[in-house]
């Protein structure tokens, strides 16, 4: 495995970049195997990941039934932060942070996690007295965090539209410094290649089609590419989570919702921070490309189809010519839409099941992109220790039995 | 060099259109797009690419142009990366080119073009690692090399609109399929609304010359055209461009209203959105040519073929003085024949295939046009426009070139790689595409919606043959929209159909020639400069699905979505893998089509009119009275009335003394109101509130609370009965319509059995209330039918009666915590009744007071707002209102409650919180903890959720939510925020008139 620098680039520019060996083999699936990972999202992959480099399982497989990072993983807004409200979810998502500030190193293949800020905007008293809750509890968690008044937030994103005169003015905002956004494909691509490297079986085209399961034991699936064994099985696959559990014999809290995204033509530079905004719904970086990246709400049916309404992307566009008057004569690119898996109380499910040697972690919903090293890294603990690690034990299915819920709906309002 | 015919063309050569390219000045005239104006002034180089900076022109003369962005109009106006070829010349056009730097001409960055080697694709993956924290320096860099044009300065001088329509047929494309259709399916008097992007119906017709039964085609064109002007039901929109097929039949279009005018004229938008619901829709859009993968493909002067011929058709514009044509399919053959017929040399005929007809290659034989079989074109020269290209003999295997270089002097390459079939609609409207082998095209498949596509959009070539399609189609339509046939229909229109031709020869990539030619660069996305080399690399990195692919090398990704890319990197990528393409996959099409103005897409949904202004009755009032306003859900209402001098403080206190010690006044409009009538009413609100309804008495109110399903609060607010079956719910100003639909989806999906009806009644009463210590007596002065005796009159009872002559009915609730009456009339009285109370209670010096001071009197006596003491984390009994809560029956909530963790019982309960300093009010979501100076992660007992100054108890206090509150009254805790904290102790939540005596009195 070639190691990607500089200096690799430039010996192999001369020699017309023939040598580069395929990131991630294509091999067929072993019959068995030490654990299965299924789905190949960039939690699966980084599941795998740290299974094979933190606990040693190595003869493991993911395995996709597309193509890896063809589900919420690549076609996510990509935001990265860890303001959220609770003591619970601040501490698994600022562990994500923190795994993200080395991801490129760690995995040799630059994800481009870029620490541009993000703001959350207040248009109201209401929203003024929620989001600096969430500020002061931050601060006491030790997650960066910062309140900015409107002034303040204009000097910091002169492009937003501060008028107090607007319909909804903006009053003030939050700002986390250390947070940001990535290059999603990258980090399904850089976790394969990594864990792949370390012998794992990244198995793409092989759907999952039903559980083998023994006296309340899991013993293997049945796929499109024929039956493989595992005594470890672990469920990454968003929002068709419901659908996996059900053939499981489960049932999740999870609600499945089209979420829908649009990127506007490149243009030069001129939005250097990530805008999130729940009163007038949007959220809005710049690619590095130069596309203004949209996110949009969530269609209110459910549905597994990944395309959503047409009146979403209209709300969305309001929204966005309303805080930022420079796009109203720009265009709209593409735009498309993912299946998110949401629970009840807007946290994941990170958690073992009844089934012996059965795992979950799903429920990420709008905003589980951010948490991708995190994830992996607990729900591989989870699964080779069978036990979860401190940081992911509130986050069992039980919680929705016993009340102790891990509420984010304030810090998960706005779709990220 | 390229320039204008004599004679010919759809152009008015006898009006003269003057414009800017770069500073520079330029004619053209009307029928010229700002590409082809450009070309008749013998300009070729309109743009760099995105990565290299190479110089780029035109490639094609439609919607699929890679190249030739550009940013039209200035400042305010401007509009980056627009199209040149779909820009319509007008008089003073300014435009200029993008992602250049100093000039077009000299581009610094062209220096990337010297590191290409390093930059293969994907190249941003491998390093940029380096040290640690760099990359926000490389990625300052990198966004500067990237985009393209720069966006306008804020403030759009122009409005949009939308549209919306229904119709049995709507056709999208006007070319000769999409006319037959159109046509076939207005003479039989359907709805009929007919589309195409272009400024001009015709579609290929304009280009290409054709005739349609014995006549020019455009003569026909015209004809059908003023027959659907001319229809009552029908519609034909030019400049209009299918950008989304959504489900159910739902397509939207964006219409270019005003773009080819200086500006729209007065009363115009620049563009409209029709939002449409088509019984049918025909999909008849046509087909793009495909450029050929070879050796520097990317000058100035390669074009498509069919862009060379619609520029000499449509606007007389020759682009070049001798043009190399080559291709792979029998369409370039009529381009030569019209070129030389032009006056234009063709140096020769460059074919892949072997052979073709002989008729083909006896026409070019007879214009004295060279015919090159089984050769290649492997080399383009000139940097800033063609000068010539090499040909080779091209192997059987299509692998390799062999032989010797031949060098054809050229100005232009006109080139044809086949046709793509336009399935971007129909794939976006769920259809699956099926690759054709022959054509080497995806054709329409299976799925989809009610909708055929026809015409070249099909896969159907012939004139002959999409015209008949068209009638067909149109046809068919009728019958699916039920249509019965009225009158003579007419005959179908007729071409000469053209003899069976040889099938293309799809070659994905032409081999390149020898030496240095071989490193040439073959673009097949020319706009994000993808090579085939970028996508081999990509295929053996292990990037084999054609997502990854284009992820990886972002083929396909640039502003034209690789409409002349995507099938071509498709059939490369697969013979890298050594895959048929069927199995590498297609990409599915997403919506937009062509990019989509925000502006058009927000329409009239901007600045104040983003979301509707709720005003009440009394809005004229407050505003006369210096209201100072703040938003609650859609309404504005007023905050507080600072008089001359006040600061808020001073108002808000003011009006808080002034209700407690005598009279104030509260426009309460905005409370939701929801009229429940039922056989099963009172049933019915027993199940949703936690308290028993059944016994309350008419003529009596009720505070409620409702809960979700997991036992938390969702809402709570006074109700009354009207009568046996009838109440009058009341619910926060916020939340009213969530509560109306809360009550509607229980009633729908879970207990249909209910005989309930339920009403939304919020707008059409005002609502004022009085409250005070001298509110009764302001209530007997105003004269009327009602005894407002305590014992005639008693706390949450209700009466109708007439007062200062107004009819009304009056509710004696309260929300102060003062003796308070709430007075509603009918909507179109509330400014009446606001004047009658305001004149009468100035005896008591009433005080209108707003939300603020609402928000100070109600927590003076403890009273929570939901979405303040609650976020959906707060039980009933966290509230300390377990009073409120049956243990009689059931309600939606009450199993949750009994969940370990919410039957805790140190849970974060409802306290209240006196700062020691009496005068710091602590800021709300203020967090609160056990001891100061603790060092993160700091334990969080709870926190802050109201926090005011009192006048009536002269100082500051707080409500918050605090673990195990309820039991540790009496107790010192911190309160922190911004890295501040201040000692405050815990009390019960009610600091004035805990036994509420005052609001009975
Ligand atoms: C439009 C949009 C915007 C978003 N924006 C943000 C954001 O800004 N920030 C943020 O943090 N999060 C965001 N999210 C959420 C985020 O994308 C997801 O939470 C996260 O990517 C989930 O990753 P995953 O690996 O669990 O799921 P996925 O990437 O969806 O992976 C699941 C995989 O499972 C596979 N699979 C499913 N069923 C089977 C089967 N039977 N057999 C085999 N494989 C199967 C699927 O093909 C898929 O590849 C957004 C989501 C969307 C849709």
């Amino acid at each position: 495995m070639t190691k990607y620098s500089l200096l690799s680039l430039v010996r192999n520019a001369g020699r017309g970049h023939r040598d580069w060996r395929e990131a991630w083999r294509s091999p067929e699936p072993k019959p068995s195997y030490d654990a299965l990972i299924i789905g190949g999202g960039g939690h699966g992959l980084a599941t795998a990941y740290y299974l094979a480099s933190e606990h040693g399982l190595t003869n493991i497989a993911v395995l996709e039934k597309g193509w890896i990072g063809g589900g919420n993983t690549g076609r996510n807004t990509t935001i990265i932060r860890s303001n959220y409200l609770e003591d619970a979810s601040s501490r698994l998502y600022d562990h994500a942070v923190d795994l993200w500030e080395g991801l490129s190193r760690e995995l040799n293949f630059n994800v481009m996690f870029s620490q541009r800020g993000v703001m959350n905007l207040a248009h109201n008293e209401h929203d003024v007295r929620e989001l600096r809750r969430r500020v002061h509890a931050n601060q006491l968690n030790g997650v960066d965090a910062e309140w900015l008044w409107r002034d303040e937030v204009q000097a910091f994103c002169p492009v937003l539209n501060c008028d107090p005169a607007a319909r909804y003015p903006i009053l003030g905002a939050t700002l986390q410094r250390r947070a940001g956004v990535a290059r999603h494909d990258a980090v399904a691509w850089g976790y394969a290649r990594g864990a792949d490297r370390r012998g794992v079986d990244v198995v793409e085209n092989c759907e999952v089609t039903g559980f083998i399961i023994r006296n309340g034991e899991v013993r293997g699936v049945e796929t499109t590419r024929g039956e493989i064994r595992a005594p470890k099985i672990g469920v990454v696959t968003a929002g068709h989570s419901s659908v996996m559990a059900t053939m499981a014999g489960l049932r999740l809290p999870i609600e499945s919702h089209p979420l829908q995204a649009l990127v506007s033509e490149p243009i030069k530079p001129i939005l250097d921070t990530v805008v999130m905004s729940n009163a007038v719904h949007v959220y809005v970086s710049q690619s590095d490309k130069g596309e203004l990246v949209i996110g949009a709400g969530a269609d209110l049916y459910n549905s597994y189809a990944q395309r959503g309404s047409f009146p979403v992307i209209e709300e969305t566009v309001r929204a966005l010519v309303e805080l930022f008057p420079f796009t109203s004569r720009l265009s709209m690119l593409r735009s498309w839409g993912g299946i998110v898996d949401i629970c009840p109380d807007a946290s994941p499910i990170i958690s073992k099941t009844p089934v012996r040697g059965l795992y979950f972690n799903c429920g990420w919903g709008t905003g589980g992109f951010k948490a991708t090293p995190g994830s992996g890294w607990v729900f591989a603990h989870t699964m080779a220790r069978d036990e979860p690690h401190s940081l992911n034990a509130p986050f069992t299915i039980e919680r929705f039995h016993s009340g102790a819920l891990v509420a984010e709906h304030g810090a998960a309002a706005v779709a990220h | 060099m390229s320039g204008r015919l004599k004679s010919g063309g759809a152009i008015d050569r006898d009006e003269v259109l003057r414009f800017h390219f770069d500073d520079r000045e330029y004619f053209g005239h009307p029928g010229d797009t700002l590409a082809s104006a450009l070309l008749a002034n013998g300009v070729r180089l309109m743009g760099r690419s995105f990565k290299y900076h190479r110089p780029r022109g035109l490639l094609a003369a439609g919607a699929e142009e890679p190249n030739a962005l550009v940013r039209l109009r200035s400042g305010r106006a401007a509009e980056p990366n627009l199209r040149a070829t779909m820009v319509e010349l007008y008089d003073g056009l300014v435009a200029e080119s993008q992602n250049r730097w100093p000039t077009l001409r000299f581009d610094v960055g062209e220096v990337n073009s010297l590191f290409a080697p390093l930059f293969p694709a994907g190249f941003y993956y491998k390093t940029f690692m380096w040290p640690a924290s760099a990359w926000k320096h490389y990625e300052w860099a990198i966004r500067r090399f990237a985009g393209l044009g720069r966006a306008p300065e804020p403030g759009d001088p122009d409005v949009y609109e939308h549209r919306h329509a229904h119709c049995d047929v709507l056709v999208i494309g006007g070319g000769p399929a999409g006319l037959a259709a159109a046509r076939r399916a207005t003479r039989a008097g359907a709805r009929v609304i007919l589309v195409d992007e272009g400024a001009a119906f015709g579609g290929s017709l304009r280009g290409n010359g054709q005739a349609i039964d014995d006549a020019p085609g455009l003569d026909w064109v015209a004809d059908v055209v003023a027959d659907i002007e001319a229809a009552a039901d029908a519609v034909a929109l030019p400049r209009t461009t299918a950008i989304g097929y959504h489900d159910h039949n739902y397509v939207t279009l964006l219409e270019r209203v005003g773009d080819h005018l200086p500006r729209p004229e007065s009363g115009q938008p620049r563009r409209r959105l029709w939002k449409v619901r088509a019984r049918r829709v025909v999909l008849a859009t046509g087909a793009i040519e495909r450029p050929m993968v070879l050796a520097d493909n990317d000058r100035p002067g390669v074009m498509l073929a069919s862009a060379v011929q619609s520029y000499l058709n449509r606007q007389a514009v020759k682009v070049g003085e001798r043009v190399a044509i080559t291709t792979n399919n029998d369409s370039a053959y009529d381009v030569a024949v019209q070129l030389k017929a032009a006056g234009v040399a063709v140096p020769a005929l460059i074919d892949l295939r072997e052979e073709v007809a002989p008729a083909l290659a006896e026409r070019l034989a007879a214009q004295g046009i060279e015919l090159l079989l089984a050769r290649a074109v492997v080399q383009v020269h000139g940097k800033y426009g063609v000068k010539g290209v090499d040909v080779m003999r091209l192997a059987p295997d299509g692998e390799r070139v062999s032989g010797e270089v031949r060098r054809l002097d050229c100005d232009a390459l006109a080139m044809s790689g086949g046709w793509n079939p336009t399935v971007h609609l129909f794939s976006q409207s769920g259809g699956r595409l099926a690759f054709d082998e022959t054509l080497g095209a995806f054709l329409p498949g299976t799925g989809g919606q009610p909708a055929a596509v026809v015409g070249a959009a099909a896969g159907r070539f012939d004139l002959a043959a999409c015209l008949a399609d068209g009638d067909a189609a149109g046809l068919a339509a009728l019958e699916a929209a039920g249509i019965t046939r009225k009158g003579r229909m007419p005959q179908g229109p007729a071409a000469e159909a053209s003899t069976a031709g040889t099938p293309p020869r799809n070659l994905w990539q032409v081999p390149t020639g020898p030496g240095k030619a071989a490193t040439a660069k073959r673009f097949v996305d020319l706009q994000n400069d993808v090579t085939a080399s970028d996508l081999a690399l990509a295929a053996r990195e292990g990037y084999r699905s054609i997502e990854h692919v284009k992820r990886y090398t972002t083929t396909g990704m640039g502003t034209d979505q690789g409409k002349t890319s995507n099938v071509n990197a498709l059939g490369i990528v697969a013979g890298t893998l050594g895959q048929e393409i069927s199995a590498v996959g297609t990409t599915t099409f997403r919506p937009p089509y062509t990019p989509a103005t925000f502006g058009a897409i927000a329409g009239r949904h901007t600045g104040l009119n983003l979301d509707p202004i709720r005003r009440t009755p009394m809005q004229a009032w407050h505003e006369a009275h210096g209201a100072v306003f703040e938003p609650v859900g859609q309404w504005l209402r007023p905050r507080y009335y600072p008089r001359a001098g006040e600061d808020m403080a001073a108002a808000v206190n003011r009006e808080v003394k002034a209700t407690r010690t005598s009279l104030g006044l509260l426009d309460a409009t905005t409370l939701g109101k929801i009229d429940i009538q039922g056989q099963d009413a009172a049933e019915f609100l027993n199940r949703i509130y936690t308290n028993g309804w059944k016994r309350l008495g008419v003529g009596r109110c009720r505070y409620g609370l409702m809960l979700h399903e997991d036992g938390m609060v969702f809402d709570d607010g006074v109700t009354a009965r009207l009568g046996e079956n009838h109440f009058h719910m009341t619910t926060t100003s916020g939340n009213a319509g969530a509560v109306l639909s809360w009550l509607e989806s229980w009633l729908q999906t879970e207990w249909p059995e209910l005989r309930v009806y339920c009403n939304s009644v919020t707008e059409q009463s005002a609502v004022a209330g009085v409250s005070g210590p001298n509110a009764r007596l302001l209530m007997e002065s105003l004269g009327g039918d009602l005894d407002f005796s305590p014992e005639a009159f008693p706390f949450m009872t209700w009466q109708d009666g007439t007062l200062a002559g107004l009819p009304a009915r009056v509710f004696r609730v309260s929300f102060t915590g003062e003796l308070s009456y709430e007075i509603n009339v009918a909507a179109s009285l509330g400014t009446a009744l606001w004047e009658t109370l305001m004149r009468a209670g100035a005896a008591w010096d009433i005080t209108p007071f707003g939300t603020e001071a609402m928000h100070v009197l109600r927590a003076e006596v403890g009273f929570i707002i939901v979405g303040q003491e609650t976020d959906g984390t707060v039980t009933p009994i966290d509230l300390g209102l377990e009073a409120m809560v049956s243990g009689a029956k059931d309600f939606i909530g009450k199993r949750s409650l009994a969940r370990a963790d919410t039957a805790r019982g140190n849970r974060r309960q409802l306290v209240g919180l006196l700062p020691e300093d009496p005068y710091l009010v602590v800021p709300e979501g203020a967090q609160i903890v056990e001891r100061a100076g603790m060092a993160p992660p700091v334990p969080m007992i709870g926190h802050v959720t109201s926090s005011y100054f009192s006048p009536n108890l002269g100082q500051a206090f707080a409500m918050a939510l605090v673990e195990g509150g309820g039991a540790r009254h009496g107790e010192t805790v911190q309160v922190c925020w911004d890295g501040r904290s201040a000692p405050a102790k815990l009390c019960p939540p009610k600091f004035l008139d805990p036994d509420g005596s005052r609001a009975r009195a």
